[in-house]
């Protein structure tokens, strides 16, 4: 759900990143409020264990520019990506605008994967989303690493619907900007088609 | 599926005037409200040391969390949250299932006194977002938002924002 406001003219609009535990969710987040410009970005919040593994969401607002006079911001959230997490995880998908789903491409990480998208699935269904109606994009992280999936088979098991997708090793950085910039501008497309 | 939050100037106004209101009623240091996904709508009072879309943000994940809790007690929601600090105290109310109104108050004001002018506040906030709920549903029946700006975003603009 987009804030639209004509008072302030701003445009707000939420974007979640959501895949199985300790796939980089967070670690895109960091990437990008690491290379984005102080006065483009806010905090970028964590709420996290002890451990650095997510508990509730990470959070970072950035601001992009102007479209036709209007601030436009973005909001990043991720999800924890822990299967325990289940409850909190459902919390933060509540008004958003765009889905990243960030895979791991690690051959034994393929059913977490699986699973994760269900669970995207099933729980964007109880706050009365369809997956395939949302500006999403796939992030296939960890390519860095060797014993990283063939693509193709990643695209099969994950990608039905044919949908943008990206390499990513987000540590480096590699794919974090294509991703959000994909997900942003479909997000901005959708926006448009409803006014 | 929730619709979009269209805000303009005139209900901005009326909300802005409400917080206004009361901020000076409550002796609060800082009122803002905030819609139920984490977006500030509006602020009032000393907010220039605060980090008040994070303090958005977090408010709304607070109210979800604490809405999570109470669904799995059979509760249909926990309407007020209140946080005691040494200095600072955060009073936290849903307003009409889909607004957060947050206030930030001290040892000028009282537990007593910000919840009885929250109550009063949130009746007319109520009434505001009604009225902003109808109007966008009456400007969409009536196709007036075919000359909102979006409507000619190009490729071009969209491109842009990312250079």
């Amino acid at each position: 759900m987009s804030f639209i406001n004509y008072s302030s003219r701003e445009i707000n609009c939420k974007i979640v990143y959501y895949g199985p535990g300790l796939c980089g969710k967070t670690t895109n987040l960091q990437y990008v409020y690491k290379k984005t410009n102080p006065e483009q970005k806010g905090k970028l919040i964590s709420l996290a264990t002890e451990t650095e593994r997510t508990l509730f969401f990470d959070f970072l607002p950035l601001a992009l520019g102007d479209i036709k006079g209007f601030k436009v911001r973005f909001h990043l959230y991720t999800v924890p990506g822990q299967v325990f997490y289940a409850a909190s995880r459902k919390l933060i998908l509540k008004g958003v605008d765009g889905v990243v789903f960030v895979a791991d491409s690690q051959i034994e990480r393929m059913e977490a994967n699986i699973e994760s998208l269900d669970d995207l699935r099933i729980n964007l269904a109880e706050q009365g989303y369809e997956l395939d109606k949302l500006p999403y994009t796939i992030q296939y992280n960890k390519r860095d690493l060797s014993n990283v999936a063939p693509l193709v088979n990643m695209n099969s098991l994950l990608n039905s619907r044919d949908v943008p997708w990206f390499e990513g090793c987000a540590v480096t950085g590699v794919g974090v900007f294509e991703t959000l910039k994909n997900v942003a501008k479909q997000v901005l497309v959708e926006l448009k088609k409803h006014y | 599926m929730s619709s979009d939050l269209v805000m303009y100037e005139e209900e901005f106004q009326k909300i802005d005037e409400e917080l206004q209101r009361l901020f000076h009623q409550a002796s609060a240091k800082v009122v803002f409200l905030v819609d139920k996904n984490g977006q500030l709508i509006a602020s009032a009072g000393e907010t220039r040391d605060i980090d008040t879309t994070s303090l958005a943000s977090l408010t709304a994940g607070n109210i979800a969390a604490t809405g999570g809790i109470a669904r799995l007690l059979g509760e249909k929601e926990f309407t007020i949250l209140f946080h005691e600090g040494e200095k600072d105290n955060i009073h936290i109310s849903l307003i009409g299932q889909r607004v957060i109104l947050v206030v930030i108050f001290d040892k000028r004001s009282s537990l007593g006194l910000v919840r009885l002018r929250v109550k009063k506040a949130s009746e007319a906030l109520v009434r505001i977002f009604h009225e902003i709920t109808n109007k966008a549903e009456r400007e969409k029946s009536e196709g007036k938002l075919d000359e909102s700006p979006f409507a000619e975003i190009s490729d071009e603009d969209i491109d842009n924002l990312f250079k």
